[in-house]
């Protein structure tokens, strides 16, 4: 058709064209995740990123969860820029795991890396059909699991005290860290003392000082070390009960909006059957260790087992 | 230490994720964003944000992660001190499209400033703002030209994000915390 000048379209119709391609050019389409038997009315009211509207695109029996973006907010630059902004990170990511979340209470969903645009629904249910079968067998991976999140703090008072049973877990002790003792003897009256021992009292003073500094790191380092050892002894435990594990990266304390040291940060997937005896098997390593506080979170989207290697 | 704060109970653990789109509590930030962040699917979008530019931001969370102590003696609020990190700093000079490199180039210099303050132990910038970020830029290039992702859906990154990870970011993978130093060292040899 390149040669047809005169019959060409209405300049109405080339107008509207235009506007069409224009909205076209505006928008792109982000897509949450893939579920499988997903019943459509279970988005409906489902508010995505940006607050849009979220649909389905169906092709091969999944189910592709998608809303419209503009592109003034998720095209490659803003994103660039938007993706290191905490705050819209944070609008984003949360507005991905409640589509997520919801769907993966309603069927089996797939959650998809943040941030996966697509032009438009038609590429959106073109690549649903290209990767079908690996969608499928992530999918068939996730099929009546959760995941659950636990993670486990060493109690810093815990950790100060000193170790009064060996392998006795992390029991705070009555006895302060810094003996009174010590201080008296740094104190005023070492004066007599040091004298007839012909010592200075200064380095005297100093010595015990070190030596009780050093003994108070040594015990902090035992404590952790034993916080270390309980957490890896829980982790393998709860494991014991999971389809598959994970542990992650401590959390940064102003993200989680938690001090302490985080000796535990594991995910786990779980048979939906087994969810119970995970739960009390948690509740009880927590209760079991004393200075070490069990947090557990879930049911999670199994997030962290979509690899095709877990 | 009798009363262990649980927030798990088995009752209630299910019930807060079952109704957190009823207005029940919502996920922690540090919770969602290691599993958004760094896991689901990966698949090549029309939109090539290349995946580093949200790795390039864990880099960062991680990298915060291991020298917590550091940040805290300096008393930041990264994200919302740190340029790289604010959007209003960016889209200043971002609106013209040819500053990508620049940017990339600038960036890069303040790493090697802050990982010099880092390893000399001096925790302040040399300009005295905080930032904490890993010398990507070189890597990130090479990543780019030796990885082009097909734009059709079909070569899709099929490894395991947390194996990209490592290959990518050596330097923050799993490291104990506190010891940017020595990681550095095994960077650079």
């Amino acid at each position: 058709m390149s040669g047809a000048p005169s019959s060409g379209a209405p300049p109405v119709a080339d107008a509207v064209n235009q506007a069409d391609q224009a909205d076209q050019a505006d928008t792109a389409v982000y897509l949450y995740g893939v579920a499988r038997g997903l019943d459509p009315s279970e988005l409906r009211g489902a508010s995505g990123v940006a607050g849009a509207p979220v649909r389905g695109v169906v092709a091969g029996g999944l189910t592709a969860l998608v809303s419209t973006v503009r592109l003034a907010e998720y095209g490659e630059a803003a994103l660039r820029a938007n993706l290191e902004d905490l705050a819209w990170l944070e609008a984003t990511a949360r507005a991905h795991h409640d589509i997520v979340d919801r769907a993966a209470h309603a069927a089996p969903t797939a959650p998809v890396r943040i941030a996966t645009i697509y032009q438009d629904d038609a590429r959106v249910a073109e690549v649903l059909g290209a990767q079908a079968e690996r969608f499928r067998s992530v999918l068939d991976r996730l099929t009546g699991r959760t995941e659950w999140g636990v993670k486990a703090w060493a109690d810093p008072s815990a950790l100060d005290a000193p170790d009064t049973h060996s392998g006795g877990g992390l029991a705070p002790s009555a006895e302060p860290p810094t003996g009174p003792p010590a201080s008296a003897r740094s104190g005023s009256g070492s004066g007599s003392e040091a004298s007839r021992l012909g010592a200075e009292p200064s380095a005297g003073a100093g010595t015990a000082y070190l030596l009780r500094r050093q003994r108070e790191r040594r015990r902090r380092e035992d404590a952790g070390r034993r916080a270390a050892e309980h957490a890896g002894t829980v982790h393998e435990d709860l494991a014991g009960l999971a389809v598959a594990a994970r542990r992650h990266a401590p959390q940064d304390p102003r993200l989680s909006g938690r001090s302490g040291t985080q000796v535990l940060n594991a995910a786990y997937l779980l048979d939906d059957e087994r969810v119970d005896d995970f739960l009390a098997a948690a509740r009880s390593a927590g209760e079991r260790l004393a200075g070490v506080e069990v947090e557990v979170t879930g049911p999670w989207p199994p997030y962290s087992f979509i690899g095709e290697d877990t | 230490m009798s009363d262990i704060p649980w927030t798990g109970t088995p009752s209630t653990a299910r019930s807060t994720a079952l109704d957190a789109r009823a207005g029940g509590q919502p996920a922690n930030l540090a919770d969602l964003l290691e599993r958004i962040l760094d896991k689901g699917i990966v698949i090549v979008g029309d939109i090539r944000i290349n995946l580093l530019d949200i790795e390039l931001l864990t880099i960062k969370l991680r990298l915060l992660v291991a020298s917590v102590d550091k940040a805290k003696e300096m008393g930041i609020d990264w994200w919302e001190h740190d340029p790289s990190l604010s959007s209003k700093a960016r889209r200043d000079d971002d609106g013209a499209g040819g500053t990508g490199a620049a940017e990339l180039a600038e960036e890069n210099r303040r790493l090697r400033e802050r990982l010099a303050a880092l390893e000399s132990g001096d925790a302040r910038p040399p300009d005295d703002r905080p930032r904490l970020e890993p010398a990507h830029a070189e890597p990130r290039q090479d990543r780019q030209s030796a990885k082009p992702q097909a734009r059709d859906g079909q070569a899709p990154d099929e490894r395991d994000p947390d194996e990209q990870a490592r290959d990518e970011s050596p330097r923050e993978e799993r490291a104990p915390r506190s010891e940017p130093r020595a990681r550095d060292k095994e960077q650079r040899s």
